[in-house]
């Protein structure tokens, strides 16, 4: 039970390399599935012991913290924790797509070893107290996240990699910028006690600085607007069990990055209150709102009509984070956990459509929904948690946003909350009108996806529809972690 | 089975519904029928009240089962079967399941014990009822759906808006009787308002109904506008306001029934004025007003879908609806021709069959408050329905001009569906005290007096002889398309004439603000398309090199704004 925090991290950086060694396509996928689901339970686990309210520290090797490196566990992380390796165990199962299309079978070991390794570098942003530790797991989880992307069946799944390579190394060294600032300010990479430090010196422009780099190389992994222009050739031209996994999770761990440096450990005072974050990001939070909807009613392509949305989506959280304010943070971070059983049960949905035709075009799904309704009711649940319709998990966030706008004395930025939940609407609807209302094509697959790839799909919507009305768990917890965070735990 | 009686009733035909997808042949259609029992069933298990929810730490009311959700939720059950059963030899699967779904939400709304639930069941109603109308899949129908759509969720909206303003200003969300002057209570009566197709709100009904399938309209015509009566019995019984609403709402249609070609458009509007009786039952507000407006909303609910029924069958048999393209078809649909019949003096009060001793009651309570004027109007509006409903219905459908049509009998299961309203129309007329006894407030009422029955009888003949002299004079020509005609020659002068010239100068006026707003709506759109479509601007990832400029850009804006800011402050 001590060791839990570091087993968390710790196992699948080992089963990874484990995964090499073993080569055998099946063996590695058994293996590799068998840790996901040990993760997820580890992080249940830790989610148990931080509901008290207290923060598990976890020194690592023994050396005591302002020197050694800390693992801190409190109610934010372990919720971010759950919803990675919950993502991780739902979709690994599926693997890397139909036998012998994307990989070939005898390299399908390197699929679930980066994949794992992806997993723990997330994981390890999410639960390290030591910033310097935060930038390396962060490249670990995007070099594994690079390979991934490449490993999609197209030619241009190179090209993307490759420029979200560069793209996220510009970002990673805008934050290794950052914390050289810091560390040069205060002498320390202990995140707790820079939280304790800072404030004697947040007057000098290096910590101003210090914030900014922070501030922008996170949001070029967070993909902000205007900092997105990655994520769409990614997202779409990656295999489709990494796009759900990604499209879930990596944007989501920078998310709780920048939450946890702005409110823990540089403080909401000096964030909001000296430096004005706000003025920055609720801009940006509008704009990523209504160009990442726009851009996804003109897509064509069902994987990039996704990959924009979640641009839109995205713009929604950091919206939640730039009031500054409990409810706008609850928002923030409930939309975490909503919005990647919402994407990854809709990309999920696109696998098996995949897996049925080999296009994720909109012209080649019209009349699917007569073929494949299973997969279809998914996308249409999922649609309507991307809209923010009652009864899915995407309400709980809006009513969220929406109240924190208006206890901002913002009705405007409340109105803007429903405006784009009406362009939600459109693109949904492009998908659905297509699916539903057009005579199918000759070419038309005859049946429903493989249970292989329905059953994670339907796991993951039935869960944001349980989640819409039961919100005990996500809504819940939500709350208490921002208001933990705003009381300053570092 | 605690559990499930915790839900309000509806809701396990919501969840039945989701497994239509895995049915087929005949399990499918035995499902089908049983669902509507099954929830039935449930509703007669339901407890008076069930455990509240904390939703957002709001306290919800899923079931609330009291007297008048349970007479709403009988006939509204019993809708839903003969629909279903109408249905059945339907090959969409997704109409049956949208069917389902729709009525399934019209029913547990009826539950609803606070605002909150009833607004997630009155947009669950509006979400699903628009797929009964893009379900007949022609372009017509898919422009009239989302006209329709938008006024249903624009109604949602509106309550949810109430109901924030009711909240703030009485600190509870719990859906009984409202106060039409506040804020709050005014924004719901105005939702509640455009779903009952109040004059002026009403455009949807008949903009819609006609376009939906034939089976679809069926469905349409028993939920939606009934669910926002039983809303409006409970807000707002007693709320003067609503007599001259309902006066009007009975009066109005009338004139546009008589020249409307298409039929079913024709029994959309004598929807509207069978609406303003209820309104008005709800605006006297006296208990047996409102056991007039339930009864009412009873019988009304199962002659009209037997009449949209029997026109339905006509659409799928002949291929077209307009009043001017058919006729003599009783040769080749006996049966329909009997039932809609049946309908027809249903809605037009005949003694002996379920108008006459529903409508009697509203008029009689009406009589006793003594709302003359109210009470007088109705009569003649009663007059009225006879003519665009009781006679023009099945004359010109089934007798008139021989149009030559020889067709096949409607299929077997629709026969069953409309034979079952047709008995049920029946049923309650000889026997009403078996209506009487489910309603909210008990009634001691007695139809058949010599007086009632003579009166309506009069009122009937006389409106049946001005229609029998106009045909014989040939001024009721019924080869025109658009045929306008009435006996009162005050709708025929003026009336007309003042709301065409009316219509000209809105429709003018209209047409002018339109072509503006449509020309700097394409702009917009085109200028969003261009840069938003892949080669654009916005549409297409850039370069890697664009992404470091932008971040560099926003590292220069922060740290400039964190420099300006601490500057200020310093």
């Amino acid at each position: 039970m001590t060791h839990l925090p570091v087993l968390q991290i710790a196992l699948p950086l080992i089963a990874a390399p484990l995964c090499v060694l073993l080569r055998h396509a099946r063996a590695v996928q058994i293996f590799a599935v068998l840790v996901a689901w040990a993760c997820l339970g580890i992080a249940l686990a830790l989610l148990g012991a931080a509901l008290p309210g207290g923060a598990i520290s976890y020194e690592l090797g023994g050396w005591p913290a302002p020197l050694g490196i800390e693992y801190r566990v409190d109610l934010a992380n372990a919720f971010v924790l759950v919803v990675v390796s919950a993502l991780g165990a739902v979709v690994l199962p599926i693997g890397p797509g139909r036998r012998g299309h994307a990989v070939p079978p005898r390299r399908e070991y390197l699929f679930y070893a980066s994949f794992l390794l992806c997993m723990a570098g997330l994981m390890g942003v999410a639960i390290t107290g030591d910033i310097f530790n935060v930038f390396v797991f962060l490249e670990i989880s995007s070099l594994a996240a690079y390979t991934l992307i490449a490993l999609g069946r197209q030619r241009q799944a190179l090209r993307a990699a490759f420029s979200y390579l560069m793209m996220g190394t510009i970002g990673g060294t805008f934050v290794l910028i950052g914390i050289g600032f810091l560390y040069q300010m205060t002498g320390t990479l202990n995140m707790a006690d820079l939280q304790r430090l800072l404030p004697a010196v947040q007057q000098s422009r290096s910590v101003h600085a210090a914030f900014a780099f922070l501030t922008v190389g996170i949001g070029i992994k967070l993909a902000v607007f205007p900092l997105h222009q990655w994520l769409p050739n990614a997202y779409s031209f990656a295999p489709p069990a990494v796009s759900a996994f990604l499209a879930s999770t990596a944007t989501k761990v920078a998310y709780y990055l920048l939450v946890r440096l702005a409110f823990g450990v540089f403080g909401t005072a000096y964030v909001f209150g000296a430096l004005g974050l706000g003025a920055l990001l609720l801009p940006l939070a509008l704009l990523a709102m209504f160009v990442g909807a726009l851009a996804a009613i003109y897509q064509s392509d069902l994987k990039r009509l996704l990959a924009y949305s979640s641009v839109s989506q995205i713009g929604y959280m950091i919206l939640g984070l730039s009031f500054g304010t409990a409810t706008g943070l609850t928002g923030g971070l409930v939309h975490i956990a909503n919005h990647a059983l919402t994407k990854g049960g809709l990309f999920l949905a696109v696998a098996c459509i995949v897996a049925q035709t080999g296009s994720s075009a909109l012209s080649d799904l019209r009349g699917l929904s007569r073929r494949m309704p299973w997969t279809f009711a998914a996308i249409a649940i999922g649609g309507l948690g991307l809209i923010g319709a009652p009864g899915t998990a995407g309400f709980v966030s809006k009513w969220y946003l929406v109240l924190a706008a208006l206890s901002a004395g913002r009705p405007e930025v409340a109105f803007a909350v429903l405006l784009s939940s009406l362009l939600a609407g459109i693109y949904v609807w492009r998908v659905l009108e297509a699916a539903w209302f057009r005579d199918p094509v000759q070419s038309a697959p005859r049946g429903e996806a493989p249970l292989r790839i329905l059953i994670p799909t339907w796991v993951l919507i039935g869960a944001s529809l349980y989640f819409g009305v039961f919100t005990e768990w996500t809504a819940g917890i939500a709350e208490a972690a921002a208001r933990q965070l705003l009381e300053g735990a570092p | 089975m605690s559990a499930i009686s915790a839900l309000p009733p509806g809701t396990l035909l919501i969840a039945g519904a989701l497994l239509l997808p895995l049915l087929r042949g005949a399990a499918l259609k035995a499902w089908l029928l049983a669902l509507p029992l099954l929830s039935f069933a449930h509703q007669l298990q339901a407890p008076e009240a069930g455990p509240p929810l904390q939703f957002f730490g709001l306290e919800l009311v899923l079931l609330r089962a009291d007297p008048l959700a349970l007479a709403f939720g009988v006939v509204f059950h019993l809708a839903a079967l003969i629909a279903a059963l109408y249905a059945l030899q339907l090959q969409d699967r997704m109409q049956h399941a949208a069917g389902l779904l729709y009525a399934g939400a019209a029913i547990a709304a009826l539950f609803a014990g606070d605002l909150i639930t009833l607004f997630i069941f009155w947009e669950f109603t509006a979400l699903a009822s628009v797929l009964l109308i893009w379900a007949r899949r022609s372009e017509r129908a898919r422009h009239a759906g989302l006209r329709y759509l938008v006024v249903q969720v624009g109604s949602g909206v509106l309550l949810l808006a109430g109901a924030a303003l009711h909240y703030r200003a009485t600190g509870s969300l719990a859906f009984g009787a409202l106060a039409p002057q506040s804020p709050g209570g005014a924004l719901i009566l105005l939702a509640f308002g455009v779903k009952a197709a109040f004059p002026l709100l009403h455009n949807w009904l008949q903009d819609a109904y006609p376009e939906a399938t034939v089976t679809g309209t069926v469905f349409l015509s028993a939920f939606t506008t009934k669910l926002a009566i039983y809303a409006l019995a409970r807000g707002f019984a007693g709320t003067e306001l609503l007599i001259p609403i309902g006066v009007t709402m009975t009066f109005f249609p009338i004139f546009y029934a008589v020249v409307e070609n298409d039929m079913r458009r024709v029994l959309a509007y004598s929807l509207n004025n069978q609406l303003g009786y209820m309104v008005v039952g709800i605006g006297v507000g006296t208990p047996l007003a409102l056991s007039g407006t339930v009864a009412h909303a009873f019988s009304h609910i199962i002659y009209k879908s037997l009449l949209f029924m029997a026109m339905g069958a006509v659409l799928l048999r002949v291929g077209r609806i307009g009043a001017s393209q058919l006729g003599g078809l009783y040769r080749s649909m006996p049966w329909t021709t009997a039932f809609c019949i049946v309908g027809a003096v249903s809605i037009s009060g005949l003694p002996l069959f379920s108008g006459f001793i529903s409508k009697s009651l509203i008029l009689s309570a009406a009589a006793e408050q003594h709302h003359t004027v109210a009470w007088a109007m109705l009569i003649i509006a009663s007059a009225g329905v006879l003519k665009h409903s009781g006679i023009k219905i099945p004359y010109f459908a089934f007798f008139a001009h021989d149009s030559g049509l020889r067709v096949r009998e409607a299929p077997l299961p629709m026969l069953i569906a409309m034979g079952a309203a047709a008995t049920a129309c029946l049923v309650i007329g000889v026997w009403p005290q078996l209506l009487y006894d489910i309603l909210p407030h008990p009634v001691n009422y007695e139809p058949y007096t010599a007086a009632h029955v003579i009166g309506q009888l009069q009122l009937l003949l006389f409106a049946a002889l001005a229609f029998a002299l106009l045909l014989r004079f040939r001024i009721y020509p019924p080869e025109l398309r658009a045929t306008n005609l009435d006996t009162d020659w005050l709708y025929r002068r003026a009336l007309p004439a003042a709301i065409r010239a009316a219509a000209r100068a809105q429709r003018r006026l209209r047409a002018a603000a339109q072509t503006r707003a449509a020309r700097l709506g394409h702009a917009l759109i085109a200028w969003l398309r261009r840069h938003h479509t892949p080669p654009g601007l916005l549409g297409e990832p850039w370069s890697a090199g664009a992404t470091a400029l932008w971040a560099a850009l926003l590292l220069a804006a922060s740290l400039l704004l964190f420099y300006l800011r601490t500057a200020a402050a310093g």
